[in-house]
């Protein structure tokens, strides 16, 4: 028989929550962390590193196929893709992780204040989210481009408004759950003010899923960015952003040369499905540890 | 023996979608410096409500009648700081401990909060304070323990991280509502043992609320006795199992299994307990008395003195000495 004794202690140590959920995610997960650190690099020092100008054009190599240190070729227009890809991750995958942050923080702010206050407060900011569910997103977008002038700043900002509902009735439940907590009336009638157990108790119990309607919210925002730089009212050409480059890359598609609207397309599934995947796995595997 | 706590005549009305219903009708009670108070009765009979409003949490639109007094101030009448400062005098500790203590901070950091929030107190030494009464309570390595999450902590553990933490606001009354009802025996009476040192060596008053009749015997000086919102009983707890003076003890007294007799069935009082809202005229307990008489429904019962107790029971004169048929004594 065995006399060893499990020492409760380390055992509570080993199961610290950050590291084994680190652990678990599995290939896919470290796969994802792979592909969104590679794009943030690219977002960051993209434009710094990369090998040729953008936007210098030179017609007769319109369409011409990789070689050389032109590892993608070049597009209709006879710039280097590779160089376009590289300057057009900073807008496309800063824009999206801009317009999740800020539907997130608009979301958040919005769910908590209806959950704690609630009553006549709860239900007219309720009513006005369901009428703001009405307009998809792209739309809006296109209504701020009519109106402000087609750019990323006031594309973003109607997007972000546009998914801002989402966040908020998600989390809205979740903050109302929370609220009921014996924990909270106890703290409360310790004399603790609202602004404190909102910041320092609530929201710490609702994060992870504030973390996981942010990652869906970025992969959405990318594709809606992409959709609206497509249309021509986001990001303004030539300016290099893989969503202007799908378009762009049309009339070559047209002329059976592909590559430039597939590796913009290609990018931004590979980035959408990574960060889509982590958040999932994220999700998942702190399922695994509390509960 | 000074009274610390006195309430007088307590009837409290919560409001239901129904209308106001009574839970607590005309209750008093008076708890002395370092004095421990049981407080025993059925799911329902208001033990829980009188705590509540001893502490004023009870919840909103409740309407309270009577006095409630503790070391000379009026505490019905108290509020803003002063209602506070009432509340740290006043510790609670409930049943379960982890629906009371957020599940994402660390033990130190729900412990020292309200230390260093509402009273300034610095990081170290509120830290230190926290430590010094975990170890009170017997728990070991004490910093260890303030490092860690409460999921990572047992029941036992955990109530008594909160028995600590109420003792950080330094009170001079202690209610325990159930505190021990979710841990096993052999934790319950860790807990209990803790709790009567505390008693001791504090000089805390403390109001034990409990469904364990041979708990509040073993660690109470005096137990009440509640039905349908009413005190029946209140006796020196020692006394309460031998001698009950209401035919309501005299029936938990029996109702309670015993180690040393072989029984086919536990007696179990005829029909159910009601709450003091749909409580009968008269004496409330009568439909399930086996000592009623007609009169006994018709007239209000009042508590009156009787061989040191108070018992709230027209016929308790007649019935000394008889109440119990002998299936323990």
């Amino acid at each position: 028989m065995s006399t060893e004794i499990l020492d409760p202690v380390a055992e509570a140590e080993e199961s610290a929550p950050s590291r084994r959920r680190l652990s678990r995610i599995g290939v896919i997960g470290w796969v994802s962390i792979a592909i969104i650190a590679l794009a943030l690099l690219l977002a960051i020092f993209g434009p710094i590193l990369r090998p040729f100008d953008p936007n210098l054009s030179d017609l007769s190599f319109a369409n011409v196929g990789p070689f050389g240190s032109h590892l993608l070729g070049f597009d209709g227009q006879g710039r280097d893709v590779l160089s376009r890809i590289m300057e057009g991750a900073r807008t496309t995958v800063l824009g999206a992780g801009f317009v999740a942050l800020i539907a997130v923080a608009i979301g958040t702010t919005l769910a908590i204040a209806t959950a704690w206050f609630g009553g006549k407060f709860d239900a007219s900011v309720s009513a006005g989210l369901d009428v703001l569910f009405a307009f998809p997103g792209i739309l809006l977008a296109v209504v701020a481009a009519a109106v402000f002038g087609p750019s990323l700043l006031s594309a973003g900002l109607a997007l972000a408004i546009a998914y801002s509902p989402y966040v908020a009735r998600v989390l809205r439940g979740a903050a109302l759950k929370e609220r009921a907590m014996t924990y909270i009336a106890a703290l409360e009638v310790q004399g603790f003010g609202a602004w404190r157990l909102c910041v320092r108790h609530l929201l710490p119990n609702i994060s992870s899923l504030i973390v996981a309607q942010g990652t869906i919210l970025f992969g959405f925002a990318m594709v809606d960015l992409a959709a609206i730089s497509f249309l021509g009212l986001g990001v303004q050409s030539p300016q290099a952003d893989w969503g202007v480059m799908v378009s762009e890359g049309k009339t070559s598609l047209l002329q059976g040369y592909p590559i430039v609207s597939l590796t913009a397309v290609l990018c931004i599934v590979a980035v959408v499905a990574a960060v889509s995947f982590l958040g999932e796995r994220l999700d998942a595997s702190s399922k695994d540890v509390l509960r | 023996m000074s009274s610390l706590l006195e309430v007088r005549d307590l009837t409290v009305q919560l409001k239901m979608d129904a209308g106001p219903r009574e839970v607590i009708t005309g209750t008093s009670l008076d708890i002395g410096e370092g004095e421990a108070m049981g407080l025993v009765g059925e799911s329902g009979s208001g033990k829980s409500m009188t705590a509540k409003a001893i502490a004023r949490l009870l919840p909103d639109g409740a309407t309270v009648t009577g006095s409630v007094t503790f070391d000379g101030t009026d505490v019905l009448a108290l509020s803003g700081d002063a209602l506070l400062k009432h509340r740290a005098q006043v510790a609670v500790v409930f049943q379960d401990p982890r629906a009371h203590i957020n599940p994402v901070r660390r033990i130190s950091d729900f412990m020292t909060e309200s230390l260093r929030i509402l009273d300034d107190v610095p990081k170290a030494e509120a830290v230190r304070k926290a430590a010094a009464a975990l170890d009170e309570v017997g728990i070991d390595d004490p910093g260890k323990r303030l490092k860690q999450f409460p999921h990572e902590l047992s029941g036992g553990m955990l109530q008594r991280v909160m028995i600590a933490t109420a003792l950080l606001s330094e009170p001079r009354l202690l209610l325990a509502d159930e505190c021990t009802t979710a841990l096993d025996v052999t934790t319950q009476a860790e807990v209990m043992a803790i709790l009567d040192d505390l008693r001791r060596d504090r000089g805390l008053s403390m109001l034990f609320i409990t469904h364990d009749l041979e708990l509040a015997g073993a660690v109470c000086d005096r137990t009440c006795v509640m039905y349908a919102g009413q005190i029946v009983e209140t006796s020196a707890a020692s006394r309460l199992h031998e001698d009950p003076l209401h035919p309501y003890s005299a029936a938990l007294v029996q109702a309670r299994p015993d180690i040393s007799s072989t029984a086919e069935r536990l007696v179990a009082i005829p029909g159910r307990p009601v709450s003091a809202f749909e409580a009968p005229s008269g004496c409330r307990f009568a439909p399930r008395c086996p000592h009623s008489l007609d009169s006994c429904r018709s007239t209000d019962q009042v508590l009156t003195d009787l061989d040191g107790g108070v018992v709230r029971c027209g016929r308790a004169t007649d019935l000394r000495g008889n109440l119990l048929d002998g299936a323990h004594v």
